[in-house]
C-alpha cells in the first residue's frame, strides 16, 4: 500500500545510550526512543516545531562531524545527525543547568496561583519545575501582570499571567485545525494569545488547545473549577457522538462525567478530538431520565404512562409482540453498540420472526440498502486513515467531512499539508471546509450527483468518501457503485453515527442478516443459530407493533409522518430519557444510558473500538441486551445470551459467509424537474454543532455553534426576489420554515443551502432533505414585530 | 602613510541632486551594470566572491558565497531582499545612502539579482524614515521610465521588479528571517533555520537578503574589479566600508575608509572628543557589540582585531561617550531598547529583558540593594546564549560588558542615584535648565 | 498593564472610519502588487492609518476581508509594529528619540521640554488633536543626536528652544520643513508614503545632511580618494 522508501536510519548517541532513528528526526524525539523525556513546552510532536520556549536545551558534543556546539542548542528543532553525541539533563551538566536556567525564567513572571489552578495536579509546568527547577527564586521585583480571564469563546477561557506562550494553542489552530482566530498579538513581555475584537474563536475543534496548553492558561468554561485531578477516575473509551472512533479519556467525579479529553491513538485520532466530542457528553445527566419501566394505562390518546415493575412491564410488551409476531418493526439507534445492535437484530429474527428492522433513523431508500448490503457490510479491506494520509487523491461525495466526521477532516487536511494531498469536493456550495483543504470545488446541483459521479475521472492513489447523505439522490450511489468498481480507485463510506458500520455487521438491515449473510442466502446463520431464516417475513409495512430504541423523531424526513406512525402502532420503547417517542409509546424500558455499558463500535474504517463503562449504574435502568433476553425468556425463545459479552461472543461465532455478494444497487437517477423561478433545490448537511440530543446540557458549546444562515447565490436570491435582510421562507412539503439568510458568491444556480437540524428548524418538519424541490419567498415582518 | 578616507558610497552624497537618475548617470552611474550584463550571472557571483565583499549589516558574511548558496536548479523563483531595516542604535549610515544616493543601491540591486536570477527584489526600509523611503521609491519609479527597471533592462534580456517596502516598527525586522515574516505580512518573529533563506526564504523560495550597503557597494566591484576592491583593507576584512561615529566627538558623521583603520584614527577625523572632555566608553559597532574604553583605541577596525578583543565590528557604529555621562543610565536604556524591540517568541529574551529593566531601573535610582549586581549578572547568565535569535546577544553584550568594565559605577547604584553621582545635565549638548529626575 | 487587542475602553469614544469604496479599491490594489497578496498587509495597514489615523476596527476586517485571512491574523500584525497606533494619532505625530545615546545627549531633557509644552505624555494625544507624542527608539540618525521626528521625518540637532519654536510654528499653520528637506504636512499624508504613494516632495531639501558629508567633506579637504582601479578588469566569463 505504502510507497513511500525506507527512511535513511542514523544512529546516534544520547546519554552514553546509542538510539537509532531515521535521518532528520528531531533530537527530542530521538531522546524518547532512547528512553530520555527532555522537559519542554512548546514542543508537541504533531505541531511544527517553534524553538519558542527553549526548556529542552541539550548539550550536543559532536554534531556528527567531530564538532561540538558551544552552547546547549533546543532538543526540539535540532535534526540529529548520524553519530551525533548528545547529552540530556541526565548526563550534561550544561544541559542540566540550562534548563533550570529557563525553569527560572519562567517561573519569573508566572503566578503562584497552583492552589486554585485548574492545570494544578496534571500540569506539565508544575512537573517539569519539579524535576528540573531550583528550590528559590532568586530575583524579586514586579511580575508581569494581566487583567485576569479573559474569554477566547464561550467555551474557552485565557488566563494571560500564566501562559507561557508556547503557541501550541496558536500553531494547532493555525497548522491542524486551520482556524486562525486565535493569534499572538503584542510582543516582547506583553505578547499574548487573543482574538480579534467580538470574532470568539469558535472552532469545532477548540477544545484541544485546552488539552494541549501546558499550563493552567487556558481552561474550559465547561470544566473549569469542576474537579481536581486526583477526584477524578479515569476510563478509556471510545466517543459515540460520530463515526471517527476517536479515543477519549473520560474523567468521573463522584460516579458523574465532568470532562472528556482525547487519547492519544496514533492510527486514529492521533492527539485530537472534536468540540462534540469532547464536550457532547452532558444529555445523559440532562432532560428527564427514565428510572423505571412504564406502561400506558388506558387507551392510546388519552392514556398516561404509569410506573411499573419489570415484570409487568416485560409481560405488556411480550403480549403486543406475541400478538403481532411478523407485523413487528424494529428501528434501532445508529449510535447503538454493536452487541445491542446484535441483540436486537437477533431478537427480531429469532424470537418474533420479522426481517423488518432498521438502524437508519433517517431518510433512507432501498437503494442505500443495497448498496450497504453490496459494498459495506463485507468489506475486508477498508480504507483507513493512513490510507487517505498517502491517498494521491481524496474525493469527497455528499460528504461534508469538518461537520459530519471532523477527524477525517483533520487527517485529510494534515495530509494537504504535508504529503501534498489534492482533495476535490463535488458540491453545491464550496464550505469553509472545503476551503480549509484548498479542494478543489467541482459545483454540481444535488440532483445532478449522479452524472457528476460519473464524469468522475478515478486514477490509482484515489480515494472517494461518501457520506450518508448521498443515499438521498436517486441513483447517486448506484452511480458510484458502477464508477468505483471499474477504476483503480478507492471507496470508503462515512456513516455519521458511531454504531452505524456495527449495525451492519450485526445485521440491522432488512435484508441483511449478522455477518453480512443476505436473507436470501441465510441457511450458514440458521445453523449456527439453531433457528430457520428461511422463513421469515420480510419488512412489514405497516407493524402493529414498533420496537425503537434510541431514536429521536425529528431526524426522520417528516417527524409528523412518524409521529403518526407512532400514534397507530403498539410502541415498545427503549430509552435512556422521555424523548418524544417514549412519550408516545405502550411500554418504556429504561435503559442504561453508553457511558453505564461495555461495548463494541466499529468506525468508518471497520476499525473495533472498544467503549468501556466509564461510571457506575445510578438507576434501575438495565442493558438492552438484559430486557431483550427476558422479553425472549418469556416469549419462550431464549436468546442465548444476556450481557454485553455475551452478544459480543455470539457475533464472534457467526460462521464467515462465502456466498455471493449481494448485488449493487441499479437505480436510474430521477429527471430533473423543471424549477419554477421561485424554487430551489435543498444543499444541506449536519452541522457539527446543532440540534442533536447528544449535545443537550453542553450549553456552552453550543453557544460557539456557527450562526444559523441559509445561502444562495445572488442570481438566485435575485430569481426569487429576496430581500436583504428579511427571511427567506422555505417551504416544503410539509410546512414551511424561516431563516435569516447572506449570499454565497461559490453557490450553484438554484440551490440553497441550509442547515439540516439547526435548532427549531430541523429540515425533516418541512419533509427536506439533500435534493428536495422547495419554494423560497420572503418573511415579511409586520409592523410591530410579529411576523 | 597616514590612513585615508576612501570614499566611494559616500563619494556624490554632497553633489547637486544626487538622489536624480540624471546626476547619478551624469557621474557613471549604471555603466556597472552594462559590464555585469556582459557577464554571465556565475561570473558576477565569481567576481563579487573575489572581492571578499562581506556583510555590512553585523554578521559580516562572505556576500558572493551567501549567492552561491541559492540553487540555482530549484525550480521556484528567487529573490532579492534588501535590508534596510537600519535600526541598531548607534547605526546610521543606509538611511543617509538611501536619502543621498538611492540609485547606487538600485544599480546593485539590479546586478545582484541578475547574478542570482532573480526578476523580483524587494527593498525592505524601515518605516519611520518617510524621506528616504520617498527618495527610493522615486528612484525606484525614474528607472521604471528609464529601462532600467522592468521588462529586457538595457536589451540585455533580463527582467527585474522591484517593490520598496516600508516596515511599520521592529528592530527585530533587521534579523534577515524576520525581515522575510514581515515581507509576507506577518508577525516579524525570525524564523527557524535551517531551512536557510537561501533555499527556503520569501515565500519558501531561494532568496538573498543583504544588507543595503553590502548590495550598494556591488556596483563598484563590478566597474573596478575585484582586484581593486581587495586591494583596500585587511587580509580578511578586505575593501572600504562606511562607519559611523555618533556622540561626544566634535564632528559626528559617516567616514569611510578601507578596513584597517583604527579607533584613535577615527577619533581624530571626527575631531575628538568635545572641547573639554574625555573618552569614557564607546560602541564600536552598535549598541550589541561589547564596549571598549580608551585602552582599546588603537585596536584596528575590522571584523577580526575586534573579535580579537572580545567585541564585535557589527555595523561599524561607534557611539562614543564621555565622562560625564553614567554608564548605568546608557545601559538601563539600551536595555530599555531590547526589552521593548523583543519580539516575545523565546523565553529568555522575553523574560530576561523584562527583568533586567527592573534591576537596572534600581540601581540608576540608587535603590539597588546589596548584591543586585551580581544578580545582574547571573540573570544575564541566565540568558545568555539561550535564545532563539541574536537579538539577545545584544542585551547581553552591552550588559557584561558595561559591568565589567565600570562595576564599581555599577555599585554607586546601592545608595546614589545615578543622576547625582554622575549629574545628567553635563551630558546635554544644551544647557538644560532643570535638572533632569526620573 | 498591557495595551491589549482584547482591551480597549469600551467608554472611549473612537471617530468613525473614513473607509469608503475609493479606500477599498486602493488596498485591494496594493494587495495585487505581491506574489502574495498578503505581503501587501504592512502597506494597506499604512494605508489605514492614513485614513482614519490609526488601525481602526473597520481597517482591520477590510484587511482581512481582502486578504482572505482572520481579523486575528490582521490584529496580531497590527499589534506588532509600533507605528501602528489603537487610538487616533495627532495631525502631527511628535517623537522623541531616547535611545542611549540621544536620551544622554539632550533626548530626555526634549521629551520633557515636549510633554510640558504639549501637556501630554508617551502615547498621548492633545484635546484638538493636534499634537501626538511618542518617545521614540533609536532612528537611525545617531549622527544627528539629539534628534526628533514629527510625521516620521527628521528634525536633526535639536534643542528645547528649536522643539518649543517646531510646536509654535505647526500650531500657528506657518510652513515647517524637516531639517532634510520636506515640509511638515501630517501624519497621514507620510503613512501615504509609506503605504507606497508619491506625495511630489522626493526631490526637496539637500542630498544629505552635514554629518553624513563630514568624512567626504574631510577626503576633499585632503585630497584623499580611493585607489584608482589599475585597469579595466578582463571581462571574465563573458557572455558569447
Amino acid at each position: 500500500m505504502s510507497e513511500v522508501p525506507m527512511a535513511e536510519m542514523v544512529t546516534v548517541t544520547i546519554d552514553g545510550a546509542q538510539a537509532t532513528v531515521p535521518k532528520g528526526t528531531l533530537a527530542i524525539r530521538a531522546a524518547e526512543a532512547a528512553g530520555v523525556h527532555v522537559p519542554r513546552f512548546c514542543d508537541h510532536p504533531l505541531l511544527d516545531p517553534v524553538g519558542a520556549c527553549r526548556q529542552c536545551l541539550v548539550e550536543i558534543t559532536d554534531a556528527g562531524n567531530g564538532r561540538g556546539f558551544p552552547t546547549p542548542q533546543p532538543a526540539c528543532t535540532t535534526q540529529v545527525a548520524d553519530g551525533m553525541v548528545l547529552g540530556t539533563q541526565v548526563t550534561s551538566a550544561s544541559a542540566k543547568k540550562a534548563q533550570a536556567d529557563i525553569m527560572e525564567l519562567i517561573l519569573l513572571n508566572h503566578p503562584l496561583d497552583c492552589p486554585v489552578c485548574d492545570k494544578g495536579g496534571e500540569c506539565p509546568l508544575q512537573n517539569q519545575a519539579m524535576v528540573s527547577g531550583r528550590a528559590e527564586q532568586r530575583f524579586d521585583g514586579e511580575k508581569n501582570t494581566f487583567a485576569k480571564p479573559v474569554a477566547l469563546s464561550e467555551l474557552i477561557v485565557l488566563d494571560r499571567e500564566r501562559c507561557v506562550l508556547c503557541t501550541r494553542c496558536t500553531r494547532f489552530s493555525d497548522q491542524i485545525s486551520g482556524d486562525p482566530m486565535i493569534q499572538l498579538t503584542e510582543r516582547g513581555s506583553h505578547q499574548q494569545v487573543s482574538i480579534a475584537p467580538d470574532k470568539p474563536y469558535d472552532s469545532y475543534f477548540s477544545g484541544n488547545v485546552v488539552q494541549l496548553c501546558p499550563v493552567g492558561a487556558l481552561t474550559s468554561a465547561d470544566y473549569r473549577f469542576s474537579g481536581r485531578p486526583f477526584d477524578l477516575t479515569t476510563t478509556r473509551t471510545t466517543c459515540e457522538n460520530c463515526a471517527c472512533g476517536c479515543s477519549l479519556n473520560v474523567d468521573a467525579r463522584s460516579g458523574k462525567v465532568v470532562r472528556r479529553k482525547a487519547a492519544h491513538e496514533a492510527e486514529v485520532n492521533e492527539a485530537w478530538a472534536c468540540d462534540k466530542g469532547r464536550y457532547g457528553f452532558r444529555s445523559s445527566c440532562s432532560g428527564q431520565r427514565i428510572t423505571a419501566p412504564m406502561v400506558r394505562q388506558g387507551d392510546k390518546k388519552t392514556g398516561t404512562l404509569v410506573e411499573v415493575s419489570w415484570g409487568e412491564a416485560i409481560e405488556a410488551a411480550a403480549n403486543a409482540l406475541r400478538e403481532s409476531g411478523a407485523s413487528t418493526g424494529f428501528l434501532i439507534s445508529g449510535r447503538a453498540t454493536l452487541e445491542s445492535s446484535y441483540g436486537f437484530s437477533k431478537f427480531a429474527r429469532t424470537v418474533v420472526g420479522t426481517n423488518s428492522v432498521d438502524f437508519r433513523s433517517r431518510p433512507s431508500a432501498d437503494e442505500e440498502t443495497q448498496f450497504l448490503a453490496s459494498c459495506v457490510a463485507g468489506e475486508t479491506n477498508p480504507v483507513t486513515y493512513a490510507e487517505l494520509e498517502s491517498a494521491k487523491k481524496v474525493i469527497l461525495v455528499g460528504c461534508e467531512p469538518e461537520s459530519e466526521s471532523p477527524i477525517v477532516f483533520l487527517r485529510l487536511r494534515k495530509a494537504v499539508r504535508k504529503y501534498g494531498l489534492k482533495v476535490e469536493t463535488l458540491s453545491a456550495i464550496y464550505s469553509w471546509g472545503s476551503h480549509k483543504l484548498g479542494a478543489q470545488f467541482v459545483p454540481v446541483k444535488p440532483c445532478d450527483l449522479p452524472t457528476a459521479i460519473g464524469n468522475l475521472k478515478l486514477a490509482k492513489g484515489t480515494v472517494v468518501l461518501a457520506g450518508e447523505t448521498l443515499a438521498q439522490i436517486p441513483g447517486a450511489l448506484s452511480a458510484l457503485v458502477e464508477k468505483v468498481t471499474s477504476s483503480p480507485a478507492r471507496l470508503a463510506w462515512i456513516p455519521r453515527r458511531a454504531g452505524e458500520i456495527g449495525a451492519l455487521k450485526a445485521g440491522c438491515l432488512p435484508g441483511l442478516l449478522p455477518g453480512g449473510y443476505p436473507t436470501t442466502d441465510s441457511q450458514g446463520l440458521s445453523d449456527y443459530w439453531k433457528s430457520d431464516l428461511s422463513a421469515i417475513s420480510s419488512r412489514a409495512t405497516n407493524p402493529s407493533t414498533m420496537v425503537v430504541s434510541g431514536v429521536e423523531v425529528e431526524d426522520f424526513i417528516s417527524s409528523s409522518t412518524m409521529i403518526k406512525n407512532l400514534t397507530e402502532a403498539f410502541v415498545i420503547c427503549f430509552d435512556t430519557h422521555l424523548s418524544t417517542v417514549a412519550k408516545s409509546a405502550d411500554v418504556v424500558f429504561p435503559v442504561a444510558p453508553l457511558e453505564e455499558t461495555d461495548g463494541t463500535f466499529f468506525n468508518w474504517e471497520h476499525r473495533e473500538r472498544s467503549l468501556s463503562q466509564v461510571v457506575t449504574p445510578t438507576t434501575t435502568s438495565l442493558t438492552d441486551i438484559r430486557i431483550l433476553s427476558e422479553l425472549a425468556d418469556v416469549l419462550g425463545k431464549p436468546l442465548g445470551f444476556r450481557t454485553s459479552a455475551g452478544a459480543k461472543e455470539s457475533w464472534e461465532g457467526i460462521p464467515a459467509y462465502g456466498g455471493p455478494t449481494p448485488a449493487a444497487p441499479q437505480v436510474k437517477p430521477l429527471k430533473a424537474s423543471k424549477l419554477a423561478k421561485n424554487q430551489a433545490i435543498v444543499s444541506t448537511w449536519r452541522e457539527l454543532l446543532d440540534d442533536s440530543h447528544c449535545l443537550d446540557g453542553a450549553d456552552q458549546l453550543k453557544a460557539t455553534a456557527r450562526p444559523i444562515l441559509a445561502r444562495v447565490s445572488p442570481a438566485t436570491a435575485k430569481a426569487a426576489g429576496l430581500i436583504e435582510g428579511a427571511p427567506v421562507r422555505v417551504s416544503g412539503a410539509h410546512g414551511a420554515l424561516s431563516f435569516a439568510w447572506e449570499l454565497e458568491p461559490t453557490m450553484v444556480e438554484s440551490v440553497i443551502w441550509l442547515p439540516t437540524n439547526a435548532p427549531g428548524l430541523a429540515l425533516s418538519s418541512i419533509g427536506a432533505h439533500l435534493g428536495s424541490v422547495v419554494s423560497l419567498d420572503n418573511e415579511l415582518v409586520e409592523k410591530g414585530g410579529k411576523k | 602613510m597616514t590612513t585615508q578616507l576612501t570614499p566611494v558610497l559616500t563619494k556624490n552624497w554632497g553633489t547637486d541632486n544626487s538622489w536624480t537618475l540624471a546626476a547619478y548617470q551624469k557621474q557613471g552611474g549604471y555603466t556597472a551594470i552594462k559590464k555585469a550584463f556582459a557577464m554571465t550571472p556565475e561570473a558576477v557571483v565569481g567576481e563579487v566572491k573575489e572581492s571578499g565583499l562581506r556583510g555590512r549589516g553585523g554578521a559580516g558574511f562572505p556576500t558572493g558565497m551567501k549567492w552561491s548558496f541559492v540553487p540555482q536548479d530549484n525550480p521556484n523563483p528567487k529573490y532579492l531582499v534588501v535590508n534596510g531595516d537600519e535600526s541598531e542604535p548607534g547605526t546610521c549610515k543606509d538611511i543617509p545612502l538611501l536619502m543621498a544616493s538611492p540609485h547606487t543601491l538600485l544599480e546593485g540591486v539590479i546586478i545582484s539579482s541578475y547574478a542570482i536570477n532573480a526578476h523580483m527584489a524587494f527593498i525592505y526600509i524601515r518605516g519611520e524614515v518617510v524621506h528616504p523611503i520617498r527618495r527610493m521609491r522615486q528612484a525606484v519609479e525614474e528607472a521604471y521610465a528609464a529601462g532600467l527597471l522592468g521588462k529586457n533592462i538595457c536589451g540585455s534580456g533580463f527582467d527585474l521588479d522591484v517593490i520598496v517596502q516600508s516596515g511599520a516598527g521592529a528592530y527585530i525586522c533587521g534579523e534577515e528571517t524576520a525581515l522575510l515574516n514581515s515581507l509576507e505580512g506577518l508577525r516579524g518573529q525570525p524564523r527557524l533555520r535551517p531551512p536557510f533563506p537561501a533555499v527556503a526564504g520569501l515565500y519558501q523560495c531561494p532568496t538573498v537578503v543583504n544588507n543595503v550597503e553590502s548590495i550598494a557597494s556591488v556596483p563598484s566591484i563590478i566597474d573596478n574589479g575585484a582586484a581593486w576592491f581587495a586591494s583596500m583593507g585587511t587580509e580578511k576584512s578586505q575593501g572600504f566600508t562606511i562607519y559611523s561615529l555618533s556622540g561626544h566627538v566634535q564632528r559626528p558623521g559617516q567616514y569611510e575608509a578601507a578596513f584597517g583603520i583604527t579607533m584613535r584614527e577615527l577619533l581624530e577625523m571626527a575631531g575628538g572628543i568635545r572641547e573639554g572632555h574625555e573618552l569614557k566608553f564607546f560602541t564600536p559597532g552598535g549598541s550589541s557589540t561589547p564596549l571598549l574604553t580608551a585602552d582599546h583605541l588603537d585596536t584596528v577596525m575590522d571584523f577580526e582585531s575586534l573579535a580579537a578583543v572580545g567585541t564585535m565590528l557589527g555595523t561599524k557604529a561607534m557611539q562614543v561617550f564621555d565622562e560625564t555621562v553614567s554608564v548605568v543610565r546608557t545601559t538601563l536604556r539600551w536595555v530599555e531598547f531590547y526589552a521593548h524591540e523583543s519580539c516575545g517568541k523565546c523565553t529568555p529574551c522575553r523574560e530576561g529583558t523584562y527583568w533586567l529593566v527592573q534591576l537596572l531601573t534600581r540601581l540608576e535610582a540608587g535603590e539597588g540593594r546589596k548584591g543586585d549586581v551580581d544578580k545582574l549578572l547571573a540573570l544575564v547568565d541566565l540568558i545568555d546564549s539561550k535564545s532563539f535569535c541574536p537579538l539577545l546577544g545584544g542585551a547581553v553584550a552591552c550588559v557584561s560588558s558595561a559591568v565589567e568594565h565600570f562595576r564599581k559605577e555599577f555599585e554607586v547604584g546601592y545608595h546614589t542615584p545615578a543622576w547625582e553621582y554622575l549629574p545628567y545635565d553635563r551630558s546635554a549638548l544644551f544647557p538644560v535648565a532643570e535638572e533632569v529626575d526620573s | 498593564m498591557s495595551d491589549s487587542a482584547m482591551e480597549h475602553d469600551e467608554t472611549e469614544a473612537l471617530p468613525p472610519t473614513m473607509i469608503d469604496q475609493a479606500v477599498i479599491k486602493q488596498l485591494t490594489a496594493l494587495s495585487k502588487r505581491y506574489p502574495h497578496p498578503r505581503s501587501a498587509l504592512l502597506p494597506m495597514l499604512h494605508l489605514v492609518q492614513a485614513v482614519d489615523g490609526f488601525i481602526s476596527a473597520r481597517g482591520i476586517e477590510v484587511c482581512a476581508e481582502i486578504l482572505g485571512i482572520t481579523q486575528a491574523q490582521v490584529s496580531g500584525v497590527a499589534t506588532f509594529y509600533t507605528m501602528y497606533k489603537r487610538r487616533p494619532a495627532g495631525k502631527h505625530h511628535i517623537g522623541v528619540c531616547t535611545t542611549a545615546l540621544c536620551a544622554v545627549m539632550g533626548g530626555d531633557a526634549l521629551l520633557e521640554t515636549m510633554e510640558d509644552k504639549l501637556g501630554i505624555t508617551d502615547g498621548e494625544t492633545t484635546s484638538d488633536g493636534l499634537f501626538s507624542l511618542e518617545k521614540v527608539e533609536c532612528n537611525a540618525a545617531c549622527d544627528f543626536a539629539p534628534v526628533m521626528m514629527v510625521n516620521w521625518e527628521f528634525m536633526d540637532n535639536m534643542t528645547p528652544q528649536k522643539a518649543e519654536q517646531l510646536i509654535d510654528d505647526l500650531r500657528s499653520g506657518r510652513e515647517v520643513r524637516s531639517t532634510r528637506g520636506p515640509k511638515l504636512t501630517s501624519l497621514a499624508d507620510s503613512e501615504k508614503v509609506l503605504a507606497g504613494f508619491l506625495d511630489g516632495q522626493g526631490n526637496e531639501g539637500p542630498s544629505a545632511g552635514e554629518p553624513s558629508l563630514e568624512g567626504v567633506r574631510l577626503a576633499e579637504k585632503k585630497k584623499w580618494t580611493a585607489p584608482a582601479p589599475k585597469k579595466t578588469p578582463k571581462a571574465k566569463g563573458g557572455k558569447k
